[in-house]
This record gives structure tokens, C-alpha cells and sequence, in this order.
């Protein structure tokens, strides 16, 4: 059988190339945005790893509310992409210094 | 009975507040009818009151007339205590205080402020009566407080003069000296006995005459003694002890019905009647009552003797009312609270008599104070100079006059002490009383006796003072002559006082004094063959030769041998110069010193100006660290949660 | 080697895979392509876990909404690739390298040692007619309603915030304002106005008439 281990080193494998994701896509806004979504599945992985083995349904609800988190943060990441894209032509990251101190 | 305790408080404040607000539409002559109806019911409910108690044999009443606040843990009311000793104070704050209101008809008969002056009076009596009837602390500092501000807005009332501001602000700040100690002193009461019921903490203070408290490291005070002589220094302040006299003398800014009233009859000796309330608290401390005893003796003499050398005739009485509150403090030093409160009773009438007496003379002489300006006045002035003459005689303690059983029981009581420093105030007080008699007949003579020094103008002007205020000083006279011989029994050696005041058997000094009494007229007998009496003859003699005999050859003389010591005198020992340059230039300096150093550069400078350019330093420095780039800020959080993980697996977990 | 394991290896095999190349294609098509497959793949795994709900969840919400959105979004902004291409080489070490940091703790932590099977023994296999779906909606909506409502409330404000940011109001183009059409009163479009009604003097010079208005009035 697998055990529980195998289960959240893969949560662990899909959130580390998540995080080598945001360093190499570094200039490109929509592939970071999958790259955070990326890492939200991770999690939600070990949330129903450990409700699995545990006999708890409650990690699976969890789940739910991350699932409709994520998407909200999906929707309103790709409003303001667009707003911003529509305002400068450009998703570049390096372009986007306003917060430059 | 409430009632009448009542109107005795109510009907002076009334009276001022009508004087005083509605001064303008009552007009003169309405402003002194009313506050002397007022002070008039005011006296007329005392005296039923002394009736009802002394004679009538009526108890000690002790109520609550309003409560003011009701906590949790205190109660601050607004109540009497009238026993025999509030009575006595009632009758002699209302006596006095109608022969001054009289007396001020005549007095201030041409000043602007007539109206405000009576209200400032009336509401003098009723602070004073608030103060004496109290059966509470808080009300008794209400009082205390009360009076002090009237009394420095009449020391203040011609507050034109330069010189009557500087007086009344010098008499607030040093008794606010006098009452934070006071302050204190309340304080500690309330924190150990949770009360300010003077009954309940009566009651409490055998509890509290093991506790010792530990101000300084490794030196215990007994904490009785500590409160008593916080309180007294309250004392102090309102009584005008050295060194916090200074500004009595000062306080002869004011006008003269009020230095009667006030600056020698009544406020003054609020301090003694306080210290003779809490006798059951000062009877607990030997080292308090040592305290009290020095002070009063050094008062007594040191201030007596600036007598001498004044010339303005208000400031030698001034002085003579500082030493003489002096001898009551030594009294209540060893533990004859009675000889006090007798000589406080007695001090009034006779010093507001002088007071009084010496207004006349300058009412007379056109508002001249300066003795060496008068002279042979006894003709011209002759209701003055006799009231004067038996003011000066009862001061001295001629045998007969009501001076002179309350000093001589007061020198008696202090000689029988075995407390420490008995002795030093015994020889004080011996030269005290000479001293006294000199300056007082030097007064006396200078005034009234030898050659007219006045101008031609004002001698020819010269004439006795109306009606309004002879009257008064005959009608003060009589108590000063007869009053001593009348009560110095029941008084001092009977039952008068029993109720209000105790005294421990260890402080012997007025269970010897009883055993050698012999009646008031046996004592006048025995008075011829003291040597107190021949110490008074003696300065009387002294001034009849300097004043009378040889008035041109022996003062100058003497001012010429004694020449430091005189100086001494004049600078009245130093104390303002030293007020002057030490604590208030130290006070300055300091305040100067706070302002440039730790308002200007530490508030200022490093913490508000500092905090601010800190801030913006910070934020030129580090907004360098904000570049604006999402993937810096993504690689930090990264980087925090790469470490936050090491820690996790190598470290913690 | 059971079905089960060999299913599981394929499938995280083909997320990770997928996961992989969907950070490092040059193109965001493409990319979001290769996220659905890894959502894909991981919805299997779920399914394996006998989170079945969660696993047609993923699918259908992610799979089919979300990704579709970011499709959606990817072709309709007219992106030039290139520049966002920029140091991806000069990253690759470091981002390899956190990334190599990361798993081997991870590893560390989540081992056999701390999750193996001896300590968490793989649980029994649900029953056929065991029902997932009905588990959730039983913590859901008793237990989780409170936090349920607020989902839902989260979700209109995104949905609110989504069209409220990308919304654009065009220039020059004409369109109803109901608002300003319900408000609307008589007064503010017909004004009546009192006309003279002596048609005889109709033609008059403005001269004329006033004159007779003056004469009129005296």
C-alpha cells in the first residue's frame, strides 16, 4: 500500500516546482499566478492525505473552502492582469515599480 | 440643636454671598447691615450654643449633615463636632469677627472696595466657623483651605499696591509649604485608618502605635510620629511657625480690621486649635510634642525680639502675635493643650484689641504707620489709649489680666515638663515674656507718650475716631481684662475640656501645675512674687528708661553698641534673603535648568524632534530596500519560509 | 506491486511531470495546458484517497472553470513573450536549488521515519456503497455552515471585485441610464409655454406687439 509519507512528499514535489516556478517565471505575471495555484493544489493535497488517514472528513472540507478561496484569488488575479495589461500593454513584472521605495 | 449649628455657619456665608454678588444694588451701608446681621445671628447661636453645652450640660454632638461622596471605601461628609472646645472657638470667631465688621465701618469708611471687603469677612467667619466645627478631616482642610484664600485675597485687597501683591502671594506660597505637609499628613491618616472621621480615628490609633514605616532605607519611623508632625507642619504654615513665619509680618499689607481678625484673632491660631483636636494623636509621639515644643520656644523668643526693632506699628504687633502663637505652640509642645487653647482665647481678644486699638491710631494720624512719626498721642487719642493701654497690659501679663493666667500657666506648664528640650524652652519663654513687655511698652510709648514727632498738619487733625470704632474696643477690652480671671479654673483645671482633649499620664506636666493651683485669685496673689511677673516689670522698666527717660540718648546708644546684632534683627535673621536667593532663586535655577536641559533638549530636542528625524532616517534608509519588484518580495518570503523550515527540521519540533 | 500503487506512481508521476513543464514552457498556452493535466492527474490521486467529491470538484471547477479562464485570458492579451522570457537561464540554479533545499527538508520531515506506514497504517477500504459526497455534506452544512456562508460570501465579492476591476466603460458608446429614465418628471422635458392667442397680429415685428402690450397694460 502507500503509505502516508508518499502522499505529501508528492504535495511536497508539486509545491517545491512551484516555488522553483516563481524564480524562473519571475517577469511573467500569468504563469506566477499558475505557479500560486500550483501551490494551493499542494496543500490541498496534504489536507486529503491526512483526511484520509486519519478517518476525518473534516480535512476534506477544508479542501472545499481552499478550492473556493483559490478560485476567487484566480478570478480577481486575472481581473486585475487584464485591468493592467489593458492600462500599460505589458504583464512584464519588471515594468510594474510603482512600489519602488 | 442641627439647626442652630446650622445658622451659626450659614448665616455668615449667606450674608457674603449677598454682600458680595449684589454688593452694587445694596449699597454701602445695606453691604454691613447684612454681613453684621449675619455675623450678629452667627454669634447669637454660638452663644446659645456655649449656653446649651457648658451650662446646660448638653453632649458632645457629632452628625452628619451631607454626605459629599459616598465610595466604596471612604466617605467624605460634611458633619460637626461641637463640644466644648468648638464652642469656645465658635463664640470667640463670631465675637471677634462682629467687633471687626464694626470696627471696618469706621475703618474703611472711604475705600471703593467696601462691599467686597465685608463679603471677604463674612466669608472669612464662615470658613473659619467650617474649620473649628468640623468633624472631619477633609472638611477641616476645606476650611483650612478657605481661609487661607481669604486671607490672601485681604492681604491682597488693595491690589494696587505692588507690595500687597508681593505679600499675598508670599503668605499662599509659603502656607501651601505648610499645607502639603498637612496634606500628607491627612493622607497617612486615611491610608492606615481609612477614615477622616475624627472619632473612628480616635478609635484606630492604638492600632497604628506599633506601625513603623521605613521611608529611608534602614531608618524606621514610628508612623505616629511621622503623621503628627506632618500635620503639624500644616500647623506651622497656618500658625506661622519659624521658619514658615515669614509671611505674617508681610500680611500687614492688608487692611487692619483684618489683621485683627485674621493675621492675629482667628486663622492664625487655627494651627494650635488643630493640634489641640488631635491631642490623642500628638500624646502618642514624644518625639512630635519635642518637635513642637522647639519650635514653639524658639518662635516665642527669636520673633519677639524683631519686635524691638520695628518701627511700623502694625508689623511690632505682627511680630508680637508670631511669638505669641509661639507660647501656645510650646504649650501644646508639653502636652497642656488646655493653657493653649486658654492663651489662644485670651491672645484673641487682646490682639484684636491692639490690632484694632492701632488702627484707630492710624485712622487718626491719616493712614501713618510709621512710629516714629507719632508721639504723645495719649491726650488726643483718650478711648484709644486706654483700650491700648489694657490691650498692651493683658500682652505682657500684668498680674489680673487675662494674659496673664493664661502665660503664666503656659511658662508654669512648660517648666514642669520633663520632655527633651524643656529646659532650653522654659529659659526661651522666661526671656520671651521680657522681651514681649519691652517691645509692647516701647510701642506704647512711642505712640502715645513723649514729644509729638507728626508733622504740623496731621497733629492738627489728630483726633479720636468716631463711634463705630471706639465701641468695639471698649466692648474687646472688657473680655481682655476680666476673661482670664473668670474661666482660668474651670478651664485649665476642671472639667471644660475632658471631652475634646487628652493627655497621657506620662506628660505631667498640667497634673503638677493643678497640684500647686490655688484658685484664680490665690494665683493673682502669687502672681507679684514670680519672677515671670518681675521679668515683665523689668522690660516694662527697660522701655520707660530707653523710650521715656532718655529717648534721645539711649536708642541711638544702643543701636550703636549693638550694631551686628541689630542688623541681625533687621534682616529679620535672614530668612527672606535666604528665601529669596536659595529656594526661590535655587527654584528658579532649577526651573531654568529643567526647561533649557530637559524640556528644550531632551523633549524637545531627542525625543520629539529626535523620534521624528529618527523615523525619517529610517525611511530614507530603508525605502532603499523596496524595489518594487514582485519576485524580490516573493524571494523573501520564500527565503523566510526555506528558513523557517530548517529551523523546524534541525533545530525545534 | 498492487493496482493501487502502480495507478499512484503513474498519476504523481504525470503531475509532477506536468507541474514541471508547466514552469518552465516558453509559452503560457502551453503552460496552462500542462496545469491541467497536473490537475488532472492530482484529481486521480484524490479519487485514490477516496476523496472522490473533491477529485470531480477539482475537475470540474478548476479543470473546467478556472483554467479556462486563464486560457481564456492568455490568448485574449496579446503578449509578447520574449522579454517576460528574460533570465530564465540565469535563474534556473537558484530556483533549482531552493527548490532541491526544499524537497530534501521536506523529505526529511514527511520520510518514512515520521509517516510511514508503521505509524499511520493505511486505512481500511471504504465500503462500495460508502458515500463521500454525503460525508462532506453532512460536516458542510451542520458543522462548517459558518464558514460555508462565508465562502459564499467571498466568492460574490470576487465576483464583484472581478467585474468591477476589468469592467470598461467605453467612450462613445450609447447606452440606457435607467436610473436617470425613472427619475425623469414632466416638468424637466415639457414646458408650457403661454402664447399670445390673437392670431391677427401674427407677423408683427417684435416693435409692434410690444407697443401694444404697452398700450394694453396703460
Amino acid at each position: 500500500m502507500i503509505s502516508l509519507s508518499e502522499f505529501l512528499i508528492f504535495g511536497g514535489l508539486l509545491f517545491s516546482i512551484s516555488v522553483a516556478g516563481i524564480f524562473l517565471n519571475r517577469k511573467n505575471v500569468l504563469v506566477l499566478l499558475m505557479a500560486i495555484e500550483l501551490m494551493l493544489l499542494a496543500v490541498n493535497v496534504n489536507f486529503v492525505a491526512f483526511s484520509h488517514f486519519s478517518g476525518d472528513i473534516d480535512g476534506q472540507a477544508f479542501v472545499f473552502f481552499v478550492l473556493t478561496v483559490a478560485a476567487a484569488e484566480a478570478a480577481i488575479g486575472l481581473a486585475i492582469l487584464v485591468t493592467l495589461f489593458r492600462n500599460r500593454r505589458t504583464i512584464n513584472v519588471e515594468d510594474l515599480t510603482e512600489m519602488k521605495g | 440643636m442641627e439647626k442652630v449649628y446650622l445658622a451659626v455657619v450659614l448665616a455668615p456665608l449667606i450674608a457674603s454671598i449677598i454682600a458680595g454678588l449684589f454688593g452694587r444694588q445694596i449699597g454701602r451701608s445695606g453691604a454691613h447691615w447684612v454681613t453684621i446681621i449675619g455675623v450678629a445671628i452667627a454669634l447669637a447661636a454660638s452663644l446659645y450654643a456655649f449656653y446649651m453645652h457648658v451650662i446646660g450640660g448638653l453632649p458632645t454632638f457629632d452628625g452628619t449633615v451631607y454626605t459629599w461622596i459616598a465610595s466604596d471605601l471612604f466617605e467624605f461628609n460634611i458633619g460637626f463636632l461641637v463640644d466644648n472646645l468648638t464652642v469656645m472657638m465658635m463664640v470667640v470667631v463670631t465675637a471677634v469677627s462682629l467687633m471687626v465688621h464694626i470696627y471696618t465701618i469706621g475703618y474703611m469708611h472711604d475705600d471703593p472696595g467696601y462691599q467686597r471687603f465685608f463679603s471677604y469677612i463674612s466669608l472669612f467667619t464662615f470658613s473659619m466657623l467650617m474649620l473649628v466645627m468640623a468633624n472631619n478631616l477633609l472638611q477641616l482642610f476645606f476650611g483650612w483651605e478657605a481661609v487661607g484664600l481669604v486671607s490672601y485675597l485681604l492681604i491682597g485687597f488693595w491690589y494696587k499696591r505692588e507690595s500687597a501683591i508681593f505679600a499675598n502671594l508670599k503668605a499662599f506660597l509659603v502656607n501651601r509649604v505648610g499645607d502639603f505637609g498637612f496634606l500628607l499628613g491627612i493622607a497617612a491618616i486615611l491610608a492606615y485608618t481609612d477614615s477622616l472621621h475624627y472619632a473612628t480615628i480616635f478609635e484606630r490609633l492604638p492600632e497604628l502605635a506599633d506601625i513603623t514605616v521605613e521611608y529611608w532605607p534602614g531608618v524606621e519611623w514610628s508612623l505616629i510620629s511621622v503623621i503628627a508632625i506632618l500635620l503639624f507642619i500644616g500647623a506651622m504654615g497656618k500658625s506661622a511657625q519659624v521658619p514658615l513665619h515669614v509671611w505674617l509680618p508681610d500680611s500687614m499689607e492688608g487692611p487692619t480690621p483684618i489683621s485683627a481678625l485674621i493675621h492675629a484673632a482667628t486663622m492664625v491660631t487655627a494651627g494650635i486649635f488643630m493640634v489641640a483636636r488631635f491631642s490623642p494623636l500628638f500624646e502618642l509621639s514624644d518625639a512630635a510634642l519635642s518637635f513642637i515644643l522647639v519650635i514653639g520656644a524658639v518662635t516665642a523668643i527669636f520673633m519677639g525680639l524683631l519686635g524691638i526693632v520695628q518701627h511700623d506699628i502694625k508689623r511690632v504687633i505682627a511680630y508680637s502675635t508670631l511669638s505669641q502663637l509661639g507660647f501656645m505652640t510650646a504649650a501644646l509642645g508639653v502636652s497642656a493643650y488646655s493653657p493653649a487653647l486658654f492663651h489662644l482665647m485670651t491672645h484673641a481678644f487682646f490682639k484684636a484689641l491692639l490690632f484694632l486699638a492701632a488702627g484707630s491710631v492710624i485712622i487718626a494720624l491719616h493712614h501713618e504707620q510709621d512710629m516714629r512719626k507719632m508721639g504723645g498721642l495719649a491726650k488726643k487719642l483718650p478711648i484709644t489709649f486706654a483700650t491700648f493701654f489694657i490691650g498692651a497690659l493683658a500682652l505682657i501679663g500684668f498680674p489680673g489680666t487675662s494674659g496673664f493666667y493664661s502665660k503664666e500657666s503656659i511658662i508654669y506648664a512648660v517648666a514642669a515638663s520633663e520632655l527633651p528640650g524643656a529646659e532650653f524652652a522654659y529659659w526661651a519663654l522666661f526671656i520671651g515674656v521680657f522681651v514681649t513687655a519691652f517691645y509692647t511698652f516701647r510701642m506704647l510709648f512711642l505712640v502715645f507718650f513723649g514729644e509729638s514727632r507728626m508733622d504740623a498738619h496731621t497733629a492738627s487733625h489728630a483726633k479720636e475716631s468716631p463711634k463705630v470704632v471706639t465701641v468695639p474696643l471698649m466692648l474687646l477690652a472688657v473680655p481682655s481684662l476680666i476673661i482670664g480671671f473668670l474661666v482660668v479654673e474651670p478651664w485649665l483645671f476642671g472639667t471644660y475640656f475632658d471631652d475634646s482633649i487628652r493627655v497621657l499620664a506620662t506628660h505631667g506636666a498640667m497634673a503638677t501645675l493643678e497640684d500647686q493651683f490655688t484658685g484664680a485669685w490665690g494665683m493673682f496673689l502669687h502672681g507679684w512674687a514670680t519672677p515671670v511677673v518681675w521679668m515683665a516689670l523689668a522690660g516694662v522698666a527697660g522701655a520707660a528708661i530707653m523710650y521715656l527717660g532718655m529717648p534721645k540718648v539711649l536708642p541711638p546708644l544702643f543701636a550703636r553698641v549693638f550694631a551686628w546684632p541689630k542688623r541681625i534683627l533687621d534682616e529679620g535673621y535672614g530668612f527672606d534673603s535666604f528665601n529669596n536667593t536659595v529656594i526661590a532663586g535655587g527654584s528658579r535655577l532649577l526651573g531654568r535648568g529643567l526647561w533649557k536641559g530637559a524640556d528644550l533638549r531632551v523633549i524637545d530636542g531627542w525625543l520629539v524632534n529626535g523620534s521624528a528625524a529618527l523615523v525619517g532616517y529610517m525611511a530614507r534608509t530603508w525605502r532603499l530596500i523596496q524595489t518594487g519588484y514582485l519576485y524580490h518580495y516573493a524571494f523573501v518570503m520564500i527565503l523566510g519560509l526555506i528558513g523557517l523550515m530548517t529551523w523546524i527540521v534541525f533545530i525545534g519540533a | 506491486m498492487s493496482l493501487y500503487q502502480i495507478l499512484f506512481y503513474v498519476f504523481a508521476s504525470v503531475a509532477v511531470l506536468a507541474a514541471i513543464r508547466v514552469v518552465t514552457v516558453k509559452n503560457p498556452v502551453h503552460a496552462a495546458l500542462y496545469l491541467v493535466l497536473t490537475f488532472f492527474s492530482t484529481a486521480l490521486i484524490w479519487i485514490l484517497m477516496e476523496a472522490e467529491f473533491l477529485g470531480i470538484v477539482l475537475l470540474l471547477v478548476y479543470v473546467g472553470a478556472v483554467m479556462v479562464l486563464f486560457l481564456f485570458v492568455v490568448m485574449m492579451l496579446d503578449v509578447n513573450i520574449a522579454p517576460l522570457r528574460e533570465g530564465f537561464i540565469r535563474n534556473l540554479p537558484v530556483g533549482v536549488f531552493v527548490a532541491l533545499v526544499m524537497i530534501i527538508e521536506l523529505a526529511l520531515i514527511l520520510g518514512p521515519a515520521t509517516f510511514g506506514l508503521e505509524l499511520y497504517p493505511s486505512p481500511e477500504p471504504a465500503p462500495a456503497d460508502a458515500g463521500n459526497t454525503l460525508a462532506i455534506g453532512q460536516v458542510l452544512y451542520t458543522k462548517f455552515v459558518y464558514p460555508f456562508e462565508i465562502a459564499a460570501f467571498i466568492l460574490l465579492v470576487a465576483i464583484v471585485a472581478a467585474i468591477a476591476l476589468a469592467h470598461r466603460r467605453r467612450p462613445g458608446v450609447h447606452y440606457q441610464d435607467i436610473d436617470a429614465q425613472v427619475r425623469v418628471r414632466a416638468e424637466d422635458r415639457v414646458r408650457i409655454a403661454e402664447l399670445d392667442a390673437d392670431k391677427t397680429r401674427r407677423g408683427d415685428v417684435a416693435g409692434d406687439s410690444k407697443a401694444n402690450q404697452d398700450k394694453e397694460t396703460s
